[in-house]
């Protein structure tokens, strides 16, 4: 992005002048106080919002030239992961994973599930409906939707928002593992601690929001 | 871990395609992304099952009202009655001398002058059966066939019998043979018009239905837009489903209706406006059509329920 802003409804921006870019493979933290504006650049990032300034573009596509078949087609490039996730409750959770390739119109390799589950810690809740899981195995559970097409970017808005440290601890290994495989994953929390535990274990750069205005976070993290 | 690639294959477009996977069932994984909702479910069944029993009986009054008109056309206009009224004395020599000119007239068969117990048989209805034709003061009817209406004159033989018979009269049926036809033929269209109107609110109500479905799902429509579903792939889940359920609606509907239809009364051939009114031959095949029909209303009403709701939401 390019001096990228964005204001909602036409009103004083909330977001201004940010100029960034992500490296292919690179693992990203964004933090910030409540109500800066994390998620919101998340959004930006996943073409849920559009700038209202500025230039943006992501994956090589102009965020503001895009249909709105361009839209659909950069989040199936995009895995994301909300503090909350949501599912279509009437299906199961293997299908509820599934969902990224049924709607493209792909057979489900049922290897490949298995793996993709097994890997999520989720293996035994494959027939398992989503109002039965735990924070963090629905966390989990949308961890494996955001992947199973294979995404360039994976985002992950206040993933552990919910969950224990534990908890918060082995999705974030699962996050390390996908960076270490070649994935861009760009992370958004206000949880200093897990941004210091994550970035003992891989090389992290960490921006902050602060003021509408995006920054590099110094040494202090 | 093993991740599948992303396949870019063009997803299903929402075309005519999409109308036969959902009749034959194809595309089932990917209807299951909508919830099965069993109030809108349950409205289209219904009302697609209604429609098409009403339907039935539209398409049986339509086609039963264009045979009328046609026999009644076929049949009056296939022969003309000269009928012969005189003087006691002048009946006879009047009617041979109608009978002579009618066998010179061009494009017609031989004449057949009506006998006491023919013109009984017609006045029974009216006089019962013992009606004392002799005593009765009744014109002599000669029927005449037309064996070929393009060389037979009517006009041109009605100004001879004035001019050579003054007492005969004749009666090509045209004054009342016109606005039965007429009526058949209003009838028919009313016939088709009320069809149409089936359709339409057909149309409407699956409209109705699949837009509450949609506003029902909104988180649901939420999820698949998040992940990357294209308006068209969303709203091919819908109309899948909501195909599927007009055309077995309306196959339960049209046959209830096909059994209503055989189950009328089975009236004798005199009154053939009545026993009419079903299929005759190849005519049953028209009403098969009835579910096709249903089908493509659905596909067409939640199509655009669909793509214009799913159009209001990023």
């Amino acid at each position: 992005m390019q001096d990228a802003g964005f204001g909602y409804h036409g009103g004083a921006p909330l977001l201004s002048g940010m100029t960034l870019s992500l490296q292919p493979g690179s693992f990203h933290f964004l933090t910030g106080p409540s109500g800066a504006g994390k998620t919101t650049f998340m959004r930006l990032c996943y073409a849920d919002l559009l700038p209202t300034a500025g230039r943006m573009s992501a994956l090589g596509q102009d965020m503001r030239g895009l249909t709105r078949d361009g839209i659909a087609a950069l989040r199936r490039k995009v895995g994301v992961v909300h503090q909350d996730p949501q599912f279509l409750d009437h299906l199961p959770v293997a299908e509820n994973v599934a969902l990224p390739l049924t709607i493209a119109g792909q057979a489900v390799d049922m290897a490949a599930m298995r793996d993709l589950l097994g890997w999520v810690g989720l293996a035994q809740q494959a027939r398992a409906m989503p109002d039965s899981l735990s924070g963090g195995e629905r966390q989990r559970v949308a961890l494996a939707r955001a992947v199973i097409l294979s995404p360039d970017l994976v985002l992950a808005d206040e993933p552990t928002g919910n969950l224990d440290w534990d908890m918060s601890m082995r999705l974030m290994q699962l996050l390390i593992e996908l960076n270490k495989s070649g994935k861009t994953v760009m992370v958004a929390t206000h949880d200093l601690n897990l941004i210091r535990a994550t970035k003992a274990q891989v090389a992290a750069r960490v921006l902050r929001i602060a003021g509408g205005e995006l920054h590099l976070a110094g040494a202090d993290l | 871990m093993r991740l599948p690639k992303l396949n870019r294959r063009v997803v299903k477009g929402l075309d005519l395609r999409t109308l036969l996977t959902a009749l034959t069932g194809e595309g089932a994984s990917g209807d299951r992304i909508v919830p099965p909702t069993g109030f809108t479910a349950h409205l289209t069944l219904f009302a697609a099952g209604a429609m098409a029993f009403l339907a039935v009986f539209a398409l049986a009054l339509s086609l039963a009202t264009g045979r009328l008109a046609d026999r009644w056309s076929e049949s009056l206009a296939q022969t003309v009655t000269v009928r012969v009224s005189a003087p006691a004395g002048q009946v006879e020599p009047q009617t041979e001398a109608v009978m002579q000119i009618l066998r010179g007239t061009p494009g017609v068969g031989e004449p057949h002058l009506l006998t006491q117990d023919q013109m009984a048989d017609l006045l029974t209805p009216w006089f019962g059966p013992d009606v004392p034709v002799d005593a009765l003061p009744v014109p002599r009817l000669i029927e005449l066939p037309i064996a070929d209406a393009r060389d037979f004159d009517a006009e041109g033989l009605r100004l001879r019998l004035e001019g050579e018979v003054p007492g005969a009269v004749l009666d090509d049926h045209t004054e009342w043979r016109r606005p039965l036809v007429t009526a058949a033929n209003r009838l028919q269209v009313l016939g088709i018009l009320s069809l149409m109107l089936i359709a339409a609110a057909s149309a409407a109500m699956i409209t109705l239905a699949a837009k509450a479905a949609l506003a029902a799902n909104g988180q649901v429509i939420r999820v698949l837009r998040l992940i990357g579903a294209r308006d068209i792939t969303i709203a091919t889940a819908f109309v899948r489903r909501f195909t599927r359920r007009a055309a077995l609606g309306a196959g339960v509907g049209t046959l209830l209706g096909l059994l209503a239809v055989i189950a009328l009364p089975d009236l004798d051939d005199s009154s053939q406006f009545l026993t009419g009114l079903g299929f005759q031959g190849w005519s049953w095949l028209w009403a098969l059509l009835i579910p096709l029909v249903a089908a493509g209303v659905g596909f067409l009403a939640t199509r655009w329920a669909a793509l214009s709701m799913l159009g209001q939401v990023r």
